[in-house]
């Protein structure tokens, strides 16, 4: 077991029982994370890219069930009981969501909702708990920390109740960090705020983080690793560097190419990868993108694509991965500091 | 917040005097008076009895000189119990339907929440659907049908209780009809409780909740009640309202010396004034409740405090 | 509960609104109705409550020819029997010596009307009400909620009471006080629906075009509010008719000879020391009946708003 490695998840399935039958979510998901890296997470609504990691929280809902194994820190906390998750959730292990607006409590005051984490995990007293609650504030960038820290999350703005959710989060220096989609929800420019913040906060506390999002531009500017996800599964891994000089797989290529770029051809349309999202009850046999996919032929219908590994962490699953559509790749022009640029 | 109580106060006050309004003419316009019954007067008494209850003036005098009364808690005479006026009837009912009616709401509050939160927790397990599967019954067993089978099965067969009477107010005399007239609510309550606590339980603050590690006894008590019974509580107004309404056969059925038994008998007697004295008493009393209501809500709800 | 994924939740956040229909066809390729139908028809109890009463239904539209005896026949050698299979008294006979099975089925001729005739009078008034004020908006809109609020809050069982102290007890009357008492929750419904199809585009398409707005309230805005209010209205049934039983039981309802479930369970309820099959008959009735509508009105809704519940 290498002690650098914080996070490894081997073989997660996740399923959905539903009236209409079972739904996979994500299937074979395999995947390492390392102390202090950060990982992207990409892919359309309803890829499986939020329930791989809602399964390691323990918060599917009712009708979810998961098989594989997610060895954090040493300890494989699928399938723990409730009691043994609440020692590492909130603890080492935290969550940030979506929609800042929903996710606090609003009939609690926030300083209730910072204090209860201390006092629950580290038996703080009420009032060192506020302090330190306030501490925290000020690290996330709330003004006048001490006096808002008593007010209710409604007398907050979108951007500032995600600072409060990402204090709250790191309240007990976790060892790693969830963030999904944490800035989708807000206005561009207080976007850019919070991503920031995180950054610094990385960095500051050492923490590793997984930033779940469909924004390639978020991963260009916080991660280290790519993992991209189609119909509930990985399509391809690999670092920032690499996936974006060089997409190995037919649906990362057409998510780099359907990003606007500042330095492209303003007349011309921006690309779109035809097609619909998969319903994952119905996925097509084979490869789940060979109905939108421009290079598919009567294999990729027929058989579902191996994964094939280029180097260390670099993979893509793919029958047309030797074919002739590589060489005439667009996206190879396309440096990774353009990406940036968008944000 | 003191503003907000003096809106509602302020449209209470209209409310109310609709309802009066409504009552008032509604009685008059009833066809023939108090006295048909009764057999042939000679005139001048007659003419004597009209002035006594001011029936000799024009409508419109006679509700004003209501009105008037109304303000003094008046009500006026009854015309079936010459010797008592409305007021003092509602007064001597009082006790004994508050004493029902306040016990099954608090009866029905307490045990619908615990009901109702139980189901939710155990949403779609056998827990679950005994709760739901007699808070079916709750609702589908009328009170006048639950009422008689409890009487005849705990005072006649298991004679364990009084089949009927008050017994001034003794605790066996209470304990059937309380229960009785809580049962529907109980269902309503339970069913309003499960819906709305199920739903908080997948809102997005309860998995920050969970998400933080907290225990799941707090993340219930503590994260999950207070949003799930802000519903509770508005249906308390008109759970009041059910409770009255249901009062009036309860204390008919065990024979209760309250103000909905009054009422009954003075519908079937035409009594009008007594019959309009329990309309407006009533109708004020839910008024206030509605009122008590909306305040406790606006308090447990922080966005309307603030903004009250 | 943030599952892109989870089907429910995606089917959950299109039935948000009952006009999404279109959006659901994309995901699932059915129609909101045919996939409403299925999901009833997996909710057993709705559908043997479905069975129940239209049993219940056909015996009341039957009861003359199911039973020898004619509803208000006294048989005087016969008073208050018990169930006699022999001679035809399935369900014993009353005080007056007639028989109670023609009779609890009469009744269910009486509650059945009540329901269903009170009902469609408060669906009447709460659509039309509902939808004018959520379609014309603003101050009126405001008006008119503010005048429902008001008449929330009154007591409003004693008002019918009052009605049939006034003009007798009539059975006409009884549908129109039940109905103008029970349309105030149905016009809130159909009002928020309205205010929420108002901004579709299918809406404002119309309303570009020229059409009139009386065109558009029954023609667009009406047929796109249909699921709440069906749900609605099979919940206001079994309101009425328990209502009805009610009046009925305290002596303000229908009246002899004709009889209704109210009445019976009232007769049962003074001798039910003596003769329980007086009582247990027509309460056993009411009862199933009120249960059946229930069920069904869960099983619609949850059918037509599969929240996870």
């Amino acid at each position: 077991m290498n002690d650098n490695i914080i996070l490894e998840v081997k073989n997660l399935n996740t399923r959905f029982d539903t009236p209409d039958g079972e739904v996979a979510a994500a299937n074979e998901i395999s995947f390492t994370l390392k102390k202090g890296e950060s990982l992207g997470v990409v892919g359309e609504s309803g890829s499986g890219k939020t329930q791989i990691f809602m399964a390691l929280m323990g918060l599917l809902a009712k009708n979810g069930k998961t098989t594989g194994e997610a060895i954090f820190k040493g300890q494989n906390i699928l399938g723990l009981p409730v009691t043994e998750l609440n020692k590492v959730r909130g603890v080492s292990l935290s969550m940030i969501f979506q929609d800042p607006m929903t996710s606090l409590n609003p009939y609690l005051k926030v300083s209730r909702q910072m204090t209860e984490v201390l006092i629950e995990h580290q038996g703080m007293s009420q009032k060192e708990a506020l302090e330190k609650s306030i501490e925290m504030l000020e690290l996330v960038g709330i003004p006048e920390a001490r006096k808002r820290v008593h007010m209710y999350p409604h007398e907050f703005s979108g951007g500032m109740r995600q600072r409060v959710m990402i204090a709250i989060a790191l309240l007990c220096e976790p060892n790693l960090l969830i963030a999904d989609e944490p800035t989708t929800a807000l206005d561009v420019t207080i976007q850019a705020q919070i991503l920031d913040l995180l950054h610094d906060l990385k960095d500051k506390l050492g923490m590793s983080i997984v930033m779940i999002t469909h924004d390639l531009g978020v991963i260009a500017s916080m991660c280290d690793h790519v993992m991209v996800m189609y119909g509930g599964r990985v399509v391809e891994t690999g670092s920032v560097q690499a996936l974006f000089s060089d997409a190995k797989h037919p649906y990362t290529r057409g998510l780099l190419q359907s990003m606007p770029r500042i330095d492209g051809d303003h007349n011309e349309d921006l690309y779109a990868i035809p097609g619909q999202p998969p319903n994952l009850q119905a996925l097509p046999q084979g490869c789940a993108f060979q109905p939108r996919c421009q290079y598919a032929t009567d294999l990729c219908q027929q058989e579902r694509p191996p994964t094939t590994e280029f180097d260390a962490g670099r993979t893509a699953s793919c029958h047309q991965l030797s074919s002739a559509f590589h060489t005439s790749s667009p996206v190879k022009k396309n440096p990774v500091h353009v990406v940036e640029g968008v944000l | 917040m003191f503003s907000y109580i003096l809106k509602r106060l302020l449209t209470a006050v209209p409310t109310l005097l609709i309802i009066i309004t409504i009552a008032f003419f509604m009685m008059r316009i009833a066809p023939g008076g108090p006295f048909d019954q009764e057999r042939q007067l000679p005139p001048e008494i007659e003419a004597n009895i009209l002035k006594a209850y001011d029936l000799d003036k024009p409508v419109y005098e006679q509700y004003f000189i209501y009105l008037g009364k109304l303000l003094q808690f008046d009500f006026g005479p009854s015309y079936k119990f010459r010797d008592f006026s409305v007021t003092e009837l509602i007064l001597s009912g009082l006790p004994a339907s508050f004493q029902i009616g306040g016990l099954a709401i608090l009866l029905a509050t307490f045990i619908g929440i615990g009901l109702g939160t139980l189901a939710a927790l155990y949403q779609n397990q056998k827990t679950d659907y005994a709760i739901m599967g007699v808070a079916m019954t709750g609702i589908a067993v009328p009170n006048f049908v639950a009422a008689p089978i409890l009487s005849l099965v705990f005072g006649v067969y298991l004679a364990w209780l009084p089949v009927a009477g008050w017994g001034d107010g003794a605790a066996r005399n209470l304990v059937l009809p309380v229960i009785s007239l809580a049962l529907p609510q109980i269902a309503y309550i339970a069913r309003l409780t499960r819906g709305s606590m199920i739903e908080v339980l997948h809102s997005n603050y309860i998995r920050t909740a969970r998400a933080k590690g907290i225990r799941e006894r707090l993340v219930v008590i503590r994260h999950a009640i207070k949003g799930a019974l802000l519903p509770v509580v508005s249906y308390l107004g008109p759970a009041v309202a059910a409770v009255t309404t249901g009062s009036v056969v309860i204390e008919s059925i065990y024979d209760i010396p309250g103000v909905g038994r009054y009422f009954v008998n003075a519908a079937l007697n035409r009594d009008y004034p007594l019959v309009m004295g329990v309309v407006i008493f009533y109708a004020t009393l839910i008024l206030i409740m509605n009122l008590i209501v909306d305040v406790v809500y606006s308090f447990l709800d922080p966005k309307l405090r603030v903004s009250g | 509960m943030s599952n892109i994924m989870n089907v429910n939740d995606k089917l959950a956040t299109f039935n948000d609104n009952f006009s999404d229909s279109a959006d659901l066809t994309e995901v699932v390729g059915r129609s909101l109705w045919q996939d409403a139908r299925i999901r009833l028809m997996r909710n057993k109890a709705a559908v043997v409550s479905m069975i129940i009463l239209s049993i219940i239904t056909l015996m009341a539209i039957f009861a003359p020819w199911l039973s020898s005896h004619p509803f208000d026949e006294v048989y005087w050698d016969f008073i208050q029997v018990p169930p006699n299979v022999a001679e035809g008294f399935w369900f014993g006979t009353d005080e007056n010596g007639r028989d109670l099975f023609v009779r609890t089925l009469y009744g269910a001729r009486v509650s059945l009307m009540v329901g269903l005739v009170a009902t469609t009078v408060s669906l009447v008034i709460g659509v039309v009400y509902g939808a004018v004020a959520g379609y014309m908006g603003g101050r009126i809109d405001n008006i008119m909620m503010r005048f429902v609020d008001i008449l929330y809050s009154l007591p409003f069982m004693f008002f019918v009471i009052i009605l049939m102290v006034i003009f007798g007890r009539n059975i006409y009357l009884i549908f129109v006080a039940l109905g103008a008492v029970e349309w105030l929750t149905m016009a809130r419904i159909v009002r928020g629906q309205t205010l929420a199809v108002k901004k579709k585009e299918f809406v404002e398409a119309a309303h570009a075009s020229g059409v009139s707005t009386t065109k558009i309230i029954f023609r667009h805005i009406i047929p796109n509010i249909l699921g709440p209010v069906i749900v609605y209205m099979t919940l206001t049934i079994p309101q009425v008719i328990l209502t009805e039983s009610f009046l009925s039981f305290l002596g303000l309802g229908v009246q002899e000879p004709l009889t209704s479930w109210g009445v019976l369970i009232s007769e049962g309820a003074k001798v039910m020391e003596s003769a329980p099959w007086m009582l247990a008959f027509p309460a056993t009735f009411l009862a199933i009946t009120l249960f059946c509508f229930n069920f069904i009105g869960d099983g619609l809704r949850d059918a037509l708003d599969p929240k996870d519940r």
